[in-house]
């Protein structure tokens, strides 16, 4: 018995000693010295963006030229932001304007840029039982599908897209509700599936629609504004940069060189370089040889309200 | 245990080649990096057998204690361990990320999106299950064991031991099944790890159930079930080896 206790506390300490060295990993990565290389990025972002495949064309380059790496986390605009808002994001690259601003009031983001674009379209099922095709208004197409009842799959997930969507509505003047229309809570490409499925209707965006185009029957009804369609179906992307005076743990200065190195001409370059299927998803919209003031505040602010 | 995790690297390894092999014909062309698939079984492995190790630590003293002392209120400790079991991962995951977010009490050790924080919420999941089977498998050692071992001078560790040694076929049982719980579970590490992997292909905090998850997010149903078709066999050879350990103690 003494020697299988011995053996059974050998066992023991092993195993502790071994869950020791797991702990203690963060405690010794925390302390690393003054230099940028080895640090780590911690960027929030939305599904589209790392779900097309950009982002790891995007941030390879970077982290090649400051010997760091970056820790996406694909999360959705809403959740992204809040993150942020809980300190635990350093940049945030989110395609909804009206929550950034927000999130920037708060004063929990600074250095707000505009990155790029892309834009949404309506797709639904190729026999378009509400007759929505061609329509040159997205409200109009929207109230449409309201009238006749046909299905629409909602994301129901405070997402950038979700956020746009629920935008149309209120501009077509329609509360959705009703057995017609479905909050899934789901990602962009779930819920292509479950429209494709049921033969409903859903709001896109182009990238995640062209990388799913092969596998599913749904078809675009209504085009957004790169081939022509509606403004408002434009769907522009931001980054900003957390507060490092609200957020003290947040990596200020990798997150500037970050934002500075995807609004360069080489970062600008690699958006639009980068192509699906052939079809390029996003088009750089950072650079400019006029001023862009409105791209650094929220949305209609102006200097003269300055004392907000 | 660092000898069991190093002999299941290479065995990893096979498994994945297997499947490559296995999943290449049958479904489309195995649509993964070498590199990417391994460093997510690695993680996976790392982080759940960290979780259920902490855990056995913990509950098999746990129940010996809960198993043969009386104590009042320990009707109550009972029903706590079996709520435990039936905690949504979710839940737990919301919990530990709001201790390990940078606002919370945790907050200095920067845990947030690290595996250590998936290995706490796994250990939350794991114990439960663990501390429990363990539990009902102590209580079932015959009385008589114990007072033969009292009445042959053994201290109380040696009775402890001698209990354990009996119930072992039910604790192997009782730590397959926090491992189960633990390697299976989607909700907390996708919360609290963020579903991590660099711009190079190795995943950080990426494990086969957050990776499945996001392969169906996209509408990539096949390439989901073959992540799947790996996550069963790796379950499938870590209950092996773990049944071949606990058949070599009995032959000794």
């Amino acid at each position: 018995m003494p020697i299988q206790r011995r053996k059974f506390l050998a066992a023991l300490g092993t195993g502790a000693a071994a869950g020791l060295a797991g702990c203690s990993n963060p405690l010794g990565g925390s302390s690393g010295g003054a230099e940028v290389a080895g640090e780590t990025l911690t960027l929030t972002t939305t599904t589209s963006t790392y779900d097309t495949g950009l982002l790891d064309a995007l941030n390879a380059p970077f982290e090649d030229m400051y010997g760091v790496t970056v820790d996406s986390v694909a999360q959705g605009t809403g959740a992204a932001l809040e993150t942020a808002r809980n300190g635990n994001s350093d940049v945030i690259m989110v395609h909804a304007r009206s929550l950034e601003d927000e999130f920037m009031r708060n004063g929990h983001g600074v250095n707000r840029r505009d990155l790029m674009f892309n834009d949404f379209v309506i797709v639904g099922p190729a026999d378009d039982p509400a007759g929505i095709e061609g329509m040159s208004s997205a409200a109009e197409a929207f109230a449409t599908i309201a009238e006749s009842e046909a299905q629409f799959i909602s994301r129901g997930d405070n997402s950038g897209t979700h956020t746009k969507e629920l935008g149309i509505w209120s501009e077509a003047g329609v509360e959705p509700g009703g057995s017609w229309y479905q909050e899934t809570g789901q990602g962009m490409g779930a819920v292509l599936n479950i429209a494709n499925e049921q033969g409903g209707y859903t709001l896109a965006d182009r990238g995640t629609y062209l990388s799913q185009q092969s596998e599913i029957d749904l078809t675009i009804l209504v085009q957004g504004p790169i081939e022509g369609g509606p403004e408002l179906l434009a769907n522009p992307y931001g980054v900003l940069a957390a507060n490092p005076e609200r957020h003290e743990d947040a990596n200020y200065d990798l997150a500037m060189a970050y934002i500075g190195y995807i609004t360069s001409p080489q970062g600008q370059q690699v958006i639009s370089d980068y192509t699906a299927n052939g079809e390029q998803l996003f088009f750089p919209r950072a650079l400019s040889e006029d001023p862009n003031f409105q791209q650094y505040v929220p949305e209609g602010w102006s200097a003269d309200e300055s004392n907000e | 245990m660092v000898a069991v995790l190093a002999a299941l690297m290479p065995l990893a390894d096979v498994v994945s080649t297997l499947v490559q092999a296995a999943a290449g014909p049958l479904f489309v062309e195995f649509p993964f990096e070498r590199t990417y698939v391994l460093s997510i079984i690695y993680v996976s492995l790392y982080v759940s057998l960290s979780a259920v190790a902490l855990s056995t630590l913990f509950s098999v003293p746990v129940a010996l204690v809960v198993g043969f002392t009386d104590f009042p209120g320990k009707r109550l400790v009972k029903a706590a361990i079996n709520t435990g079991m039936g905690f949504p991962s979710v839940v737990v995951g919301l919990v530990v990320l709001f201790a390990v977010s940078n606002q919370g009490p945790l907050g200095e050790l920067n845990l947030v999106f690290t595996k250590e924080a998936m290995i706490m919420s796994q250990f939350v999941l794991a114990t439960p299950p663990i501390t429990g089977i363990a539990l009902a498998s102590v209580t079932g050692v015959q009385a008589d064991v114990r007072d033969a071992a009292f009445a042959l001078g053994g201290t109380r560790l040696d009775v402890a031991l001698t209990v354990v040694k009996e119930a072992r076929y039910g604790i192997a049982t009782a730590v397959l099944a926090g491992f189960g719980r633990a390697i299976s579970e989607v909700g907390s590490v996708l919360i609290v790890g963020g579903n991590i992997a660099g711009s190079d292909g190795v995943s950080k905090t990426r494990t086969l159930t957050t990776a499945v998850q996001l392969e169906a997010r996209q509408g990539r149903y096949e390439t989901a079930l073959v992540l799947g078709a790996v996550l069963l066999v790796l379950v499938l050879a870590v209950n092996a080896v773990v049944v071949r350990l606990g058949d070599g103690g009995q032959m000794r």
